[in-house]
């Protein structure tokens, strides 16, 4: 089954990332030669199969709502890009009227 | 013997002795990776000072004899995904480089607890995602034992840096192999818990329900000893198990007899490496001659592990990773437009080209329209390899295979071929989608002169019996003790 460039650049920007023309070409080929063999799946007859999505199942846990001591906002700020305030700051999002 | 290459216990009982003090003993350490580092390249940090303050720290405890443990002064080296406080952690991606975490792994914190001299960070592949730590953005390791050849990943920083004696052992993690893959290609010991058995805070997620840390030591004993130091409940880990953790070094000299071994018969395939088949098929032998019961068992869903593995890991990762925005931490393009584009290109100049690959697999394996036909049936065909072995455990104590099917092989030789590459888990991947424990070891070595290595599987939670069953091994063949010179 192939990927077509269509599909790449909608899954890229699902996963927002801008690829180059150059990168859209290789994911297509490789994408769909590694879909291809994942279609191997489809040998197997899974009807009525549970899924597994954690391998070894833990009770739910519990806790009291209490407070407790987190990472002080200063240091939690301290590795953002930008930041403003006490806020993390980020380019305007709506375009320039 | 030079300091740099005793083993934690070894170095444990001089340390006690007074024979020798950990500052020595991380000079020693320090002066081997001044002596191999460029050749090997397997640290992205070195904290020197840090160490040496350690060091001194951690002799003063022996000299008072307070809160000594069997890490105590010990220097060890952490893969770069795991959070140091103060101390860069990258994930060897240029979307953290400049990321100084506000906090400690709990994993960190434990070792740092135990006295440890944490000597630095190890290279590896970007995100963990990779079998040969040639996807790390900043440099590729080399195998010690062949410079031309890759350490194997993603935890190659750890293991290339503990066969060469660039620390004593590492924290590795293994989210399809990521320690016991390079263990074996570097001829030293990897060990990956069950599932939940260690915590994962503070660890930097790949794929959550598979990721788990483990040691990569240079013998069985100490995989053992550092096991019990990183292990146990953490409630800052909802996926961490309260079970009690046991005495990993009580009754591992108890030897093999009796024990029921079973080998998988799916794990002998075409295209394996011929030498690591009779090394696997020898080593069988050896544990039968020692009292153990090997037969055969049937893992029939095992030809499917790796689709399974690759939809369900790069599902979680295109979700785990979408933190990485340019927002709170790490890389920001100069320049954006809007937000929007601050996002897309920030996320494309700042992952490199497997994790993008495996970014945009996951989110195609979720996206509308194909959910139910890749991830959803992912899921099902993992409780199908689950209750493989679950029906294997029904007959035996523990399962043998080799760990990879091939000895390292050459850098650049599978960077093309992302599905080639991925084909080269093909044995530990299981192991992660069932959350089972999985150890490797040294087994022996190729003509060539590269190590083999071989894996024992256990039950959930029963890593002391794999430890017991590797550490009579060892101590029957010695191959553990052959040294890369370089």
């Amino acid at each position: 089954m192939g990927i077509t460039r269509e599909e790449v650049r909608h899954v890229a920007f699902l996963a927002r990332l801008e690829l180059t023309p150059e990168e859209e070409e290789l994911y297509s080929e490789q994408l769909a030669r590694i879909i291809d063999y994942m279609e191997k799946l489809k040998e197997l007859d899974t009807t009525g199969i549970g899924p597994t999505t954690h391998p070894i199942p833990t009770p739910n846990p519990y806790r009291e709502d209490k407070v407790q001591p987190s990472i002080p906002q200063e240091e939690a700020l301290r590795n953002a890009p930008d930041k403003e305030r006490g806020f993390f700051k980020v380019p305007r999002i709506i375009g320039e009227g | 013997m030079k300091p740099y290459s005793l083993t934690i216990h070894e170095a444990h009982r001089l340390l006690k002795d007074g024979e020798l003090s950990p500052e020595e003993l991380t000079r020693s350490v320090l002066e081997r990776i001044d002596e191999v580092e460029e050749r090997i390249k397997a640290f992205v940090t070195i904290d020197r000072e840090g160490a040496l303050k350690a060091a001194r720290e951690a002799g003063e405890r022996l000299k008072r004899d307070e809160g000594v443990t069997p890490l105590t002064g010990i220097p060890i080296s952490i893969k770069d995904i795991f959070c140091t406080k103060g101390m860069e952690t990258t994930c060897s991606s240029r979307i953290l480089r400049g990321f100084v975490p506000p906090y400690d792994a709990t994993v960190v914190k434990r070792l740092k607890e135990a006295g440890a001299v944490i000597v630095g960070k190890n290279n590896m592949d970007e995100f963990a995602m990779g079998s040969s730590t040639e996807n790390s953005a900043f440099q590729i390791t080399r195998n010690p034992w062949d410079l031309e050849r890759v350490p194997g990943g993603s935890s190659g920083g750890s293991a290339a840096a503990v066969a060469i004696g660039e620390s004593l052992a590492s924290i590795g993690t293994d989210t399809g192999g990521s320690i016991r893959q390079p263990a074996a290609l570097c001829g030293v010991v990897g060990l990956k818990p069950t599932y939940g058995r260690v915590s994962r805070y503070g660890m930097i997620a790949f794929a959550s329900s598979l990721d788990q840390a483990g040691p990569i030591t240079r013998d069985v004993e100490d995989a053992a000893i550092l096991l019990g130091i990183i292990a146990g409940h953490d409630p800052l880990d909802s996926t961490s198990i309260d079970e009690p953790v046991p005495d990993y070094l009580e009754g591992i000299g108890r030897g093999v007899k009796g024990l029921k071994i079973g080998i998988p018969k799916e794990y002998f395939i075409e295209g394996m490496d011929k030498e690591v088949e009779e090394a696997v098929r020898e080593a069988a032998k050896t544990l039968e001659k020692e009292g153990a019961v090997v037969e055969e068992v049937s893992l029939p869903h095992t030809e499917y592990a790796v689709a399974t593995y690759y939809l369900v890991a790069t599902a979680e990762a295109s979700s785990n990773l979408a933190r990485y925005d340019g927002v709170k931490y790490g890389y920001r393009v100069e320049d954006p437009e809007n937000l929007l584009d601050m996002y897309c290109r920030t996320r494309d100049k700042g992952f490199g080209a497997e994790v993008k690959r495996r970014i945009m697999l996951g989110t195609y394996a979720l996206s509308a329209g194909y959910y139910e036909a890749y991830y959803g049936k992912a899921c099902q065909v993992r409780t199908l390899i689950k209750r493989d072995f679950e029906e294997a455990f029904g007959k035996v104590d523990i399962i043998l295979t080799p760990t990879s099917p091939t000895p390292a092989f050459k850098v650049g030789e599978k960077i093309d071929d992302p599905l080639k590459m991925y084909l080269s888990d093909v044995f530990t991947i299981p192991c992660n989608l069932a959350g089972l424990p999985g150890l490797a070891l040294p087994c022996g070595f190729t003509r060539g002169g590269l190590p083999i290595g071989m894996q024992f599987i256990g039950r959930a939670l029963d890593e002391a019996t794999i430890l017991r069953a590797a550490y009579h091994y060892q101590s029957v063949t010695g191959w553990h003790l052959l040294k890369p010179s370089l």
